[in-house]
């Protein structure tokens, strides 16, 4: 048994967020937040190019032939920087949408109730009969509603969304700890004051449990290890978010700040598949 | 990222299952709590069929005595004899865990010579004199004087929490040996036996009930200077290799012992009734999302001192904090599946549980103090220096 990364692994994890730093930096980051609904084409391409939405397509297909692992290590990353787009859906569309494994066509997918991306598409999977506009929480993802009852989410992406919620928390976790060394009040930094200190090391606790658990489901592939990232990863996305909030004072307040950018894609994340009270039934019924 | 086990460890395991099969059948009942020679013996001779089937001191060092496995085949021990139901390693855990460990490390041939064997026989017991009444947490604080007198130390103070104090036969004791250096020098770590004159034990008794631990009272005990191990002033070095140890292994059994106890509680829950409870479902249904992942956190903490050479990591501090809580979580939740009258019984194993559970957040190192490790030592934040702060914040609130 060897629960950790491999080298290659590693090495996938660092060009990846090489990738994202050069191609969405925080400049980009907030353009797209001034642009609300329209999706940077060239970054999709650019994302097909490196492998992003082939990844786990064999490589008779045409694809980089890893398996899920990897690509969580790979949608961690994007959740980190906040990456725009129906990613998930897309990459699971790869090898039976013509044009998706390659960043060509953006596909979107029903995901509970909500139906993320769906004007900026250009394939829906699924029936989207009757959805209507919803004025999303989160700037950087557009949803629309829909009727009626809902087919639930494959495993893949109930776990690849745990992964992009895991990249969150522990962004926001270093967000949160990078400001508390920084900002000096009473005389000193106030990550020296235990109240401030306490809050960041529950964080990480919460983010590393949260990468135990997403990990180990990766691995396994095994349903329950995969609601209990699930449910792990919701939280410690969420609750990351809002103690960052917190730590950032008045400025976490703000638009200007990022962190409220991390807590709406985390809760919309949330929202979409399964409640968390759906997720407490299956593990119950589990044991 | 793998969890699968190699050839070798299924072997291992193999072999060990059938081992704890053969003989745990023919273990006599566990002792009453409270009856401590009963106790002392019933875990040393359990100490003692280990031994003699190899087992003992697994994780140990060969050149030590022990079978120098790696942290995998010793997570899969500590697991499987969990499952079995195999006793705890109980009045045996400070030598085994602690003083055995340390000796193995720092001691010198003639200590290791001396001290080791016995412990892994099963032949004698160790306790644990580091804290004092005003040195918890705060372990640098103590304040027992050792004062040089020819070959011998000449010891008094008090010590306290001590568990197994009354069937030990030595005790790992921290003195101040120089009053006048900083607080984390001048400290020395001394082997005491226990039947030296001027030893008084007082049982203290626990909110459970029991009496887990004693206090310690020293006066005037002389202790020869050849039972310090490592270099006098050095204690406190010698004993943050033992803490090492401590935080590295001390829960991986509790797991899987917890998960255990959470499938009884489901199926208690089915039994009478309570299982139509959706909140009480629900919780449950966290817990099993909570202990599966710790379980996974200790395969990875575990994995990763592999590759650091057998050394625990800081993932120790993290995997604490979130135990200690989750553990009173998961026994708060037996107190419901028991219902009113069974949650105030404390004939129910599950409330002495709940009971001892609050124990965890508090013994070897507060969460208070481990939220501190992990914000200076994990994240990297700045020290409180409470001296060096504007005086009219020192003086505010009075």
């Amino acid at each position: 048994m060897r629960f950790q990364l491999t080298d290659d692994q590693r090495a996938l994890r660092d060009g990846v967020r090489d990738l994202l730093a050069g191609r969405f930096d925080r400049d980009a980051l907030r353009t797209a937040v001034d642009t609300p609904g329209h999706l940077d084409r060239a970054l999709w391409r650019a994302l097909g190019d490196a492998g992003f939405f082939a990844l786990c397509l064999p490589e008779a297909d045409g694809g980089v032939g890893l398996g899920l692992p990897e690509a969580v290590l790979v949608f961690e990353e994007a959740g980190r920087v906040l990456l725009p787009g129906p990613l998930v859906a897309t990459h699971l569309a790869a090898g039976t949408v013509p044009g998706a494994a390659t960043g060509e066509a953006v596909v979107t997918a029903p995901a509970g109730e909500l139906l993320p991306w769906r004007d900026a598409s250009d394939v829906v999977q699924g029936d989207a009969t009757g959805a209507v506009p919803l004025a999303s929480v989160d700037p950087l993802t557009p949803l629309h509603k829909l009727p009626g009852p809902h087919a639930p989410r494959s495993p893949q992406a109930v776990l690849l969304t745990a992964a992009e919620q895991l990249g969150s928390a522990t962004r926001t976790c270093e967000l949160a700890v990078q400001y508390a060394r920084e900002r000096e009040q009473f005389g000193q930094p106030i990550g020296a004051f235990q109240a401030v200190k306490h809050l960041c090391a529950q964080m990480l606790v919460r983010a590393e449990l949260a990468r135990a658990a997403v990990y180990a489901a990766a691995v396994t592939a095994d349903p329950v290890e995969t609601a209990a990232a699930e449910l792990l990863a919701d939280e410690a996305a969420v609750r990351n978010a809002r103690d960052c909030v917190q730590v950032h004072g008045g400025m976490g307040f703000t638009w200007e700040a990022d962190v409220h950018l991390h807590l709406k894609r985390a809760w919309v994340r949330a929202g979409t598949g399964r409640t968390a009270r759906e997720t407490e039934e299956e593990l119950a019924a589990a044991l | 990222m793998d969890l699968t086990y190699t050839d070798e460890e299924e072997e291992f395991r193999a072999r060990l299952r059938e081992w704890l099969a053969s003989v745990l059948p023919g273990l006599p009942p566990k002792p009453s709590p409270n009856d401590w020679p009963g106790r002392r013996a019933y875990d040393l001779g359990w100490q003692r069929r280990l031994y003699d089937a190899g087992y003992a001191g697994l994780h140990w060092p060969a050149d030590a005595g022990g079978r120098g496995a790696t942290p995998t085949q010793h997570l899969i021990f500590l697991e499987e004899t969990e499952k079995a139901g195999a006793p705890y390693v109980g009045a045996n855990f400070v030598g085994l865990l602690h003083a055995g460990p340390t000796i193995a490390a720092e001691g010198t041939p003639q200590q290791r010579a001396r001290w080791l064997p016995p412990v892994l026989r099963g032949d004698e017991v160790w306790c644990q004199g580091f804290s004092e009444p005003d040195a918890g947490s705060d372990l640098a604080a103590l304040r027992t004087r050792a004062t040089r007198d020819g070959d011998h130390y000449v010891v008094s103070g008090s010590k306290i929490w001590t568990s197994h104090a009354e069937v030990a036969d030595w005790c790992e004791l921290l003195v101040r040996t120089d009053p006048s250096a900083p607080k984390h020098r001048g400290i020395s770590w001394l082997a005491m036996p226990m039947d030296a004159p001027g030893i008084t034990v007082r049982p203290l008794r626990t909110l459970a009930g029991s009496a887990e631990f004693a206090e310690m009272f020293l006066d005037d005990v002389r202790v020869p200077v050849a039972n310090r191990v490592g270099e006098e002033n050095d204690g406190w070095r010698v004993t943050m290799v033992t803490l090492s140890f401590e935080r590295g292994t001390a829960f991986v059994g509790e797991v899987v012992a917890c998960r255990r106890v959470l499938g009884e509680l489901a199926a208690q829950a089915r039994k009478n009734g309570r299982w139509d409870d959706a909140v009480l479902r629900r919780r449950l249904g966290r817990l099993n999302a909570e202990f599966r992942a710790l379980w996974r956190l200790t395969q990875w903490n575990v994995s990763e001192a592999e590759q650091a050479g057998g050394v625990p990591g800081t993932g120790g501090s993290v995997f604490k904090l979130r135990y200690s809580h989750a553990r009173q979580e998961l026994f708060d939740a037996a107190a419901e599946v028991l219902g009113v009258a069974g949650a105030l019984d404390t004939d129910q194993e599950w409330t002495l549980d709940r009971l001892s559970s609050l124990s965890y957040t508090i013994a070897a190192g507060t969460s208070q103090i481990q939220h501190n490790i992990v914000a200076e030592r994990i994240l990297g934040l700045p020290k409180d220096r409470p001296g060096q702060r504007p005086k009219d914040l020192q003086k505010g609130g009075r």
